[in-house]
């Protein structure tokens, strides 16, 4: 097994989120140079959600970003590239599969828990299962990993690999793994931004189930409300801990992604020479700084875990605020065409 | 913090255009992941007493160090969440074969002979 030595030449960048990175990466080894931004915009990464019911390490599940693997789907399709996606029952079978690309040089994307992922920093190893990482060699019986997060190539056994691959819990990414197997060398940029820009106003407008988007922030801001009451002090705390290490996590570029997606937004206005764009972005730094405050807010609650029922109102008023704000960019945002 | 690192973010530059960065993170965002791990540490502490003192067994411990629930602990060691309840029993768990805790010893990736004489390791700990 360790005599087998592949090393695929591949560049490898340090990005704020880790499925941005991956496939920005993917994507440079392809000749197709975007950055991070504009992976995310045209992606359509930015999104809210907030599942009372599905818990993570026994708190209610926040995320800031759609399923795992939606951004590569959509900026590959948009861009005209084909790409392959697997899973796998058998663990020995993902293995092989992962090999015999490496064996044909293709740098292959994994989705992996943290967990058991021995070179990440001790204290961001919790069971949270929607990591992505790029596996782009192998030697002496080790994987070559690059992973976004970190500053460059880190390395893990096949034991390891297999064990993050098939991590078990909440959204167990079951080998999962995915590569991209032609390009085409026209696309039309401007095309695949406005269909970003448009398909993120519909995640964040008008998903008919009160718990995404814009409704997702108001529905999370009201229930916000009476967390002291209904869970006790404590409880309310470690939620509060939780809306904030899901906005502020690695892998949100801070806020929740509200910045990258204003950085998105500037480049658009470039790219499209639509110079409104701009304003948008400004508007859009601003929520990121209004989740920012509730950041501060939120951490000032559950740092001393005394009941402070007037800071969950202002907590949630603020919420109030960002959904509010939020709107207003994306209903201007709908209304992009190309000129 | 123990392990820290940069993460990029994005940010504005005096001119107002964004650009990438490197952050150490800041205080709510680090204060968060604190408060998880305290939580941690103390119910982790309060178990390895219980466990000392005979109340409940090794898996508890180790369950709760490596941040598990019963469910996502019987997921990894393949077997139904009941038996696992079980286990947790101080009595039951002197009964396990090897078979079945060299699946719970791989699992919390310690030895069957540092699982079988917990003692040792918790006293330490």
């Amino acid at each position: 097994m360790s005599n087998k030595f592949y090393h695929i030449d591949f560049s490898h960048h340090q990005a704020a989120h880790c499925e941005n990175g991956v496939t920005s990466n993917l994507l440079k080894h392809y000749n197709i140079h975007l950055s991070e931004p504009m992976v995310f915009g045209i992606g359509s990464g930015l999104f809210f959600s907030y599942m009372p019911f599905m818990k993570l390490n026994d708190l209610p599940v926040i995320s800031f970003r759609p399923w795992p693997g939606q951004i590569f789907n959509r900026i590959t399709r948009r861009l005209g590239i084909k790409i392959e996606r697997f899973k796998f029952s058998d663990q020995d079978e993902s293995m092989e599969a992962l090999d015999k690309n490496l064996k044909q040089g293709i740098p292959t994307g994994c989705l992996v828990g943290v967990y058991h992922l021995t070179y990440f920093p001790p204290a961001y190893r919790f069971h949270f299962n929607a990591h992505n990482i790029v596996v782009v060699g192998r030697e002496n019986g080790e994987y070559l990993v690059s992973d976004p997060i970190m500053p460059g190539i880190e390395r893990l056994s096949h034991h390891d690999l297999q064990k993050v691959r098939f991590a078990k819990g909440t959204y167990p990414p079951r080998g999962r793994m995915y590569y991209i197997k032609e390009t085409s060398s026209s696309f039309d940029m401007k095309h695949a931004i406005v269909k970003g820009i448009h398909h993120t106003c519909k995640d964040m407008l008008t998903i008919p189930i009160p718990l995404f988007g814009v409704k997702g922030i108001r529905y999370l801001a009201k229930q916000m409300r009476k967390w002291p009451q209904r869970l006790g002090d404590k409880k309310a705390a470690l939620y509060m801990g939780q809306v904030v290490r899901m906005l502020e996590e690695i892998g949100t570029g801070g806020a929740g992604f509200r910045f990258i997606y204003a950085a998105f937004l500037q480049e658009a206005a470039k790219e499209l020479d639509q110079p409104w764009l701009n304003d948008m972005s400004k508007e859009m730094t601003e929520a990121g700084d209004r989740w920012r405050e509730f950041a501060l807010i939120a951490g000032r609650i559950f740092k001393n875990r005394a009941g402070q029922e007037d800071s969950y109102i202002a907590a949630s008023d603020l919420l109030y605020d960002i959904a509010d704000r939020e709107e207003r960019i994306f209903r201007r945002l709908r209304q992009i065409k190309l000129t | 913090m123990e392990g820290r690192f940069e993460d990029v973010c994005y940010a504005l530059d005096e001119n107002g255009n964004y650009v990438a960065v490197l952050s150490k993170g800041w205080s709510p965002k680090n204060e968060a992941m604190l408060q998880a791990w305290d939580l941690i540490r103390e119910k982790v502490d309060k178990i390895r007493q219980d466990v000392l003192s005979g109340k409940i067994s090794p898996i508890a411990y180790y369950m709760e160090k490596n941040i598990m629930d019963i469910k996502l602990l019987a997921d990894y060691v393949e077997l139904p969440k009941r038996k696992v309840r079980k286990h947790l029993n101080p009595e039951k768990f002197a009964q396990l074969e090897d078979e079945i805790l060299q699946r719970y010893a791989e699992t919390f990736e310690i030895s069957l002979e540092e699982l079988k004489n917990y003692r040792d390791t918790l006293t330490r700990s």
